[in-house]
């Protein structure tokens, strides 16, 4: 082992810090920008923060950025509307993954190989592949603009049916039969034992579905003409307009840390269920 | 696939799958079918009545040579995206793979990106690189780059790729760097005893055990850059300057929610269903593959 | 408490049969161990008892109700399985007192029985554990307690100690006829170990292909084996099986050699199946049977001496542990006439 690395890793370390600065300085130069005023943007003074965020940060999370050139509504309602995104898209898809692996898994019934393909076929088509039809059915629902329009369609998951058939097919059979004599009959062997089991699998899909929740960025863009339906996400594109120099950067890079904050925080807290989350999901 | 010891009940696996079926034949399957059946359709000029053309929208999106230009933008950005996000992330792999200490703490940091949106991606780049108040455009500016992503294509492209390729390195990085701890170190101990000297462990044994690792990552790559980049190009350059960057998802998007042409947008989301379909296959084969491992 | 009846039981999986129609009676707080190679659908049969295997054909009955149509959980049963099945989420308490919540029992009545249970098998200590905190004998003492708690009228034991290491096994083995002779309660105990098998049973149904071969006290399955399977499967080493003319009283082993037969047995000529335990052949200077010694084993306590007569038919001898025996010597045996065991050669039945 050591032989293999006896030099000091001197070329490892200048190629990760190079990735480091990589990865870190766009987001560095965003949360810079967001604490200067246009003046020192504008001159491309970006490399230390300055001393304006507290008063950017309070007027576009509560105020809503007023100026001239956009009239964008208060932040804080577009992180509400992106919190409830992720959050009924990341539960919703667990819970009707779990109940529909379950029901693959432990049962058998005509019709269940029709299912699990009715199922594993959303793999092979994504929003972006039926944008105009799908619009359509969400606007016949009258769910243009409401959260069940921004969430439901999105709920259904074969990435997390998958992952949880892949993992009800490790319990031991043994577990199905002792729970059999001990009394247990479908439902509650699901909830005292199946559930409890499938704790860290939920946790791990949680922290993925969450940040795909967060980031969706085409199903809000047609699902919402309100902008206090707006996502974060979709209210920072609206902000820049032209994109040119008249752009306030300020506001713009300070909604723009907004947005990336929450999902950062859930991948660093649950790093470890976030990586096992990745990989599983791929399997 | 199923197990051996199972539940009777004749009514209750149905209730557990109502939800997921339901969201997936009303939001999945039914759209999916009306675009096809959409595709083989035209609207008169008012949309009050629509008559069967066949494969006529075939023909005409087929025919187009705007469509056709679309197909190599999408071919390039693809094939640049996928670039731009793999090699950096194996060369910070396997640098991370060689450290003794700290590969979780590394691991923190660089995969960071994962949890930023692609359209946020997408901002944080037309902000380095706007040519008025761009940092980085700034850098360029001074070392005699003409930069101006805002009327040039190459460098509007330039700037979608690197602002996709950005947000995907994470990906790449973490699962390369699984497939490097996965290698057992007892290999690369014995190609040393062999005699392989560094560059040539990695070559002769580490670039191949990592083969289905990077072919699944390959396929995974163009799925993203073909659709999940529609965020970074709807918020950098809405496709311009001059349709530059315009990439079949948006253009299918725009022809059809901005342009309403839906008969031409349907027949777009066909083709593009059907690239689904074969990157799906490609992927599950990498997958029956590594069954067999 | 109650009787377990069987009565041509079948079971098909597809067109394959793996029980093929067998009987037995156990009675109330009998232990009944059906012994067999694996495959040979002891584990089935115990599994269609307990419910969990749907029966082709025949009946089973617990205390007199036939239960075919019964769910496990309402066949009063309590079942302990190989790799025990603990619930790996929960406690050992709560993996004994699962089953009794399900039913419904008060509080009270639930620890007072789990505690019980700990208390007999000393797992009173382990009691807030998990499962994987335990040591396998542990584990496999949680499983027994979860079946005794439930005071059920039937143990059904699939292999509980085959993920046991020797030493353990033969400890656990002793503890579970203990609990099962102060409890009294009708068990049925599944293994493919003769050892566990002779120590435990009352009685041992000795299954092959699906069928029960014999059913027996361990003393009558050792002394009077009911078929060549029987008598090859049981005992170690096993049973010297040589094929043997009879006739006159005697069988006449292939190198010619004649052994006489019990007084009465023998008389029409024929060709037949001879068994001679290996400690039933004993050294005798007179003695019919010799044979090359090829291989001494010495066990400590008995000599296992193999040997070959003048044909080449293979036989085994166990002497005793002193015997002064070497290969290449030359040794002459002789065995009681009792003590030989005749089949036909074609059903492999005894003669």
């Amino acid at each position: 082992m050591h032989s293999l690395h006896d030099r000091t890793p001197w070329l490892a370390l200048i190629v990760i810090g190079a990735g480091i600065v990589l990865t870190l300085f766009p987001v560095w130069i965003a949360f810079t920008a967001s604490t200067l005023p246009p003046q020192a943007i504008a001159r491309g003074d970006l490399l230390l923060p300055g001393a304006e965020g507290a008063a950017t940060y309070r007027t576009i999370l509560f105020e809503g950025a007023r100026t001239s050139r956009m009239a964008a509504p208060p932040v804080s309602g577009l992180l509400w509307n992106s919190l409830i995104m992720a959050l009924v898209i990341a539960a919703g898809k667990i819970a009707i993954s779990v109940i529909s692996a379950y029901a693959v898994v432990f049962f058998s019934f005509p019709g269940r190989m029709l299912a699990f393909w009715t199922i594993f076929i959303t793999l092979m088509l994504p929003v972006e592949v039926r944008i105009v039809p799908t619009y359509q059915v969400v606007a016949g629902l009258g769910m243009l603009n409401t959260y069940a329009g921004l969430t439901v369609p999105l709920i259904a998951s074969a990435t997390a049916t998958l992952l949880f058939r892949q993992f009800f097919l490790t319990i031991p059979d043994e577990l199905v039969e002792a729970a059999k004599v001990d009394g247990a009959g479908p439902m509650r062997f699901f909830l005292d034992t199946v559930l409890p089991l499938s704790r860290t699998n939920i946790a791990a899909l949680f922290v993925i579905l969450f940040i795909y929740g967060w980031n969706q960025y085409l199903w809000p863009l047609l699902i919402t003409t309100r902008a206090d339906m707006d996502t974060i996400v979709i209210g920072i594109t609206k902000m820049i307009g032209a994109g040119d120099a008249l752009t306030d950067w300020n506001l713009v890079m300070a909604t723009t840390v907004l947005a990336i904050l929450p999902p950062a925080l859930v991948v660093l807290a649950m790093q470890r269920q976030f990586v096992k989350g990745l990989v599983d999901t791929e399997k | 696939m199923r197990r051996k010891v199972i539940f009777r009940n004749r009514w209750l696996p149905y209730l557990l799958l109502a939800p997921q079926l339901g969201v997936t034949l009303v939001f999945f399957i039914w759209p999916s079918l009306q675009a096809v059946w959409q595709s083989f359709l035209r609207e008169d000029m008012f949309g009050l009545s629509s008559t069967f053309v066949w494969f006529d929208n075939y023909r005409v999106v087929l025919a187009d040579p705007g469509y056709m230009a679309a197909v190599r933008r999408t071919a390039v950005f693809s094939v640049a995206v996928a670039l731009a996000a793999l090699m950096p992330a194996l060369l910070l792999a396997v640098m991370v793979d060689r450290m003794l200490k700290g590969v979780a703490f590394w691991r923190t940091i660089l995969v960071l990106p994962y949890a930023i949106a692609p359209a946020v991606a997408g901002v944080l780049f037309l902000f380095m690189f706007n040519p008025s108040v761009g940092v980085v455009a700034r850098m360029l500016t001074a070392a005699g780059v003409d930069w101006n992503p805002r009327l040039d294509g190459t460098d509007a492209m330039i700037l979608v790729v690197l602002a996709a390729a950005w947000k995907q390195i994470s990906y790449n990085f973490l699962f390369f760097l699984a497939g490097l701890q996965a290698i057992p170190k007892s290999l690369l101990e014995a190609a040393a005893i062999d005699g392989a000297g560094g560059w040539t462990r990695f070559r002769t044994i580490v670039l191949p055990l990592l083969s289905p690792v990077t072919f699944f990552l390959v396929t995974v790559n163009v799925v993203y850059a073909f659709f999940d980049t529609f965020g970074v190009i709807h918020a950098v350059t809405q496709g311009g300057p001059a349709k530059a960057t315009e990439i079949l998802v948006y253009k299918a998007w725009y022809d059809g929610i901005i342009a309403t042409d839906f008969g031409r947008s349907a027949a777009q989301s066909v083709i593009l269903m059907i690239v689904v379909i074969a990157l799906t296959a490609v992927q599950f084969r990498y997958i029956d593959r590594r069954v067999q491992y | 408490m109650a009787t377990v009846g069987i009565r041509a039981v079948r079971k098909r999986f597809g067109g394959n049969e793996v029980i093929r129609g067998i009987d037995c009676d156990v009675a109330d707080g009998e232990l009944l161990v059906m012994l067999g190679p694996s495959g040979c659908g002891k584990s089935t049969l115990l599994r269609m008892v307990a419910g969990l295997e749907p029966i082709s054909g025949g009946e089973v009955a617990i205390g007199g109700r036939v239960v075919n149509a019964v769910e496990p959980k309402d066949r009063n049963i309590a079942m302990v399985f190989q790799n025990y099945a603990l619930y790996p989420h929960m406690s050992v308490f709560d993996n004994m007192a699962y089953g009794l919540r399900i039913r419904g029992l008060p509080k009270a009545e639930i620890a007072g029985r789990v505690r019980a249970a700990a208390e007999m098998l000393e797992l009173a200590p382990f009691l807030d554990r998990r499962p994987k905190d335990l040591s396998g004998g542990q584990r496999q003492r949680v499983a027994m307690g979860r079946a005794i708690v439930r005071e059920p009228d039937v143990f059904l034991f699939d292999e509980p100690l085959s993920n046991l290491d020797a030493k353990l096994r033969t400890q656990m083995r002793v503890e579970i006829k203990r609990l099962q002779t102060r409890m009294g309660v009708t068990s049925l105990y599944v293994t493919h170990d003769q050892v566990e098998a002779m120590t435990l049973a009352d009685r041992i149904m000795v299954m092959n292909a699906g069928l029960a071969e014999q059913v027996g006290t361990p003393a009558e399955v050792y002394a009077r084996p009911a078929s060549v399977f029987v008598a090859g499967f049981i005992g170690a080493p096993p049973m010297n099986l040589v094929p043997v003319q009879v006739g006159g009283g005697s069988a006449i082993l292939p190198d010619g050699a004649r052994l006489a037969l019990p007084a009465g047995a023998g008389q029409g000529a024929r060709a037949a199946t001879l068994g001679i335990r290996p400690e039933h052949l004993q050294p005798d200077p007179l003695g019919p049977v010799r044979m090359t010694v090829d291989l001494v084993e010495a066990l400590g306590a008995d000599t296992v001496v193999h040997g070959r007569l003048a044909g080449g038919t293979v036989l085994l001898a166990r002497l005793p542990g002193d015997a002064a025996v070497r290969a290449g010597d030359a040794l002459a045996l002789a065995a009681p006439p009792e003590a030989l065991h005749l089949f036909d050669p074609g059903t492999g039945r005894r003669i």
